[in-house]
């Protein structure tokens, strides 16, 4: 699967992520799951976002 | 019926004052068989005391991370590894916010900044927040920004703050095993002053944090003596990299006795469940706790977490027959 968590920022492939993955339900992710640097985070009422500066906006 | 729930009985729920320390304690060390029969009294005395109605908030991060306080269980401080990033919200993005949250019927927005307290350029920020607020949504707003001045209560006075937020955190006996950036007494002093200028005060704490079951009845007295108008009843939600990060999740029948508690030594305060309820009590504890002697609820997501998502919080309101309070029109 490759690429990094998005939770604990540790690479995907290394280390089962699954109670990383159920954690996400409850927070938005910290490390961009492209390159692992930390992304800046803004969570409003209803959603979040969250920026990698060298890929970009995801959103939830 | 144990003693301790008939004193309770006659003096919370029949005569509407607040339990002494020492009873707060003989409630906490409720066996699990009497935990039924402590939220149903503790119920009761919301229900006389208080009324059916919910009041609903909805919170907003202004200026989330990079914290200089070192408050052991948030994960905005700088001083701790915390993967969260130091960020602002715009005007705009503000504006959406305190819509998004009106939209689910709350009457309440609070906006919140990650500091000691503000600079000129927070306090600036929020000016133009809160009008650009006022101006396109119909909400009270409140704000939490930290220790004030008294010229900053005045002046958030007089922009229209209609509650200010600023938790005592902790028991004083164990405040400084939380907080060692700042004391127990400044928190108080804000405190006070937010009182004195006519907002309405918002103050709370965290239990979970490894205090012991008196320091967690010796936050209900203290809470108690100050007397706010609401307070948000946190439970730890062990952040990574914090020196709480290790901490287990409290266990939930204790935090159900401690919500019993807290509505039991404030009979007519708004008790609100703030952050870490959904990992604690879960779906089923939630609603023991609604039916428990909590009033009010932060509908959504939170700072820098994630809430339950707010139509099954409203879909649970209207289940148990709770209406949400509507916005008082003073005008
Ligand atoms: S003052 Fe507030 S934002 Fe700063 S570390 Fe303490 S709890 Fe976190
Ligand atoms: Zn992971
Ligand atoms: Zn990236």
């Amino acid at each position: 699967m490759g690429g990094y968590c998005g939770l604990c920022g540790e690479p995907r492939d290394d280390l089962p992520h699954a109670a990383c993955d159920a954690r996400l339900a409850l927070e938005p992710p910290r490390f961009c799951t492209s390159c692992r640097r930390r992304m800046k985070v803004q969570v409003t009422p209803r959603g979040w976002s969250a920026e990698c500066v060298e890929h970009g906006v995801v959103t939830g | 019926m144990t003693d301790i729930l008939e004193r309770a009985r006659d003096r919370a729920l029949d005569r509407g004052e607040g339990l002494s320390y020492d009873e707060l304690v003989e409630v906490l060390r409720l066996p699990d068989d009497q935990v039924p029969a402590l939220l149903e009294l503790a119920h009761g005395v919301r229900m006389k005391h208080c009324g059916p109605e919910v009041e609903v908030e909805g919170i907003i991060s202004l200026k989330t991370g990079g914290c200089p306080e070192d408050c052991h269980f948030c994960s905005q401080s700088g001083q701790f590894t915390s993967p969260v990033r130091s960020v602002w919200l715009d005007i705009p993005q503000l504006v959406r916010a305190a819509e998004e949250t009106a939209a689910t019927g709350a009457t309440e927005f609070c906006i919140v900044a990650a500091v000691r307290g503000p600079d000129e350029r927070l306090m600036s920020q929020v000016r133009d927040g809160i009008r650009a607020i006022q101006e396109a949504v119909d909400i009270n707003v409140a704000c939490s920004l930290g220790m004030l001045t008294q010229e900053q209560v005045d002046d958030l006075a007089a922009m229209g703050v209609h509650r200010y937020n600023h938790n005592l955190e902790a028991a004083r006996s164990y405040f400084p095993s939380v907080v060692t950036t700042h004391s127990y007494e400044e928190r108080w002093d804000t405190c006070q002053m937010v009182r004195a200028a006519g907002m309405e005060l918002c103050c709370g704490g965290l239990v979970g944090m490894g205090e012991t079951l008196e320091q967690r009845a010796e936050l209900a007295a203290q809470l108690a003596e100050l007397d706010p108008h609401e307070v948000p009843l946190n439970f730890l939600n062990p952040r990574p990299g914090t020196p709480f990060g290790d901490l287990p999740l409290m266990d939930s029948a204790d935090a159900l006795r401690t919500i019993a508690a807290f509505r039991l030594a404030m009979p007519r305060t708004i008790l609100r469940y703030a952050g870490g309820r959904e990992l604690t009590l879960g779906d089923l504890g939630t609603r023991d706790g609604l039916l428990g002697g909590i009033n009010a609820v932060i509908v959504g997501n939170y700072l820098t977490t994630l809430g339950r998502d707010a139509d099954e919080d409203l879909a649970l309101l209207s289940d148990l027959k709770m209406p949400i309070k509507e916005l008082a029109k003073t005008l």
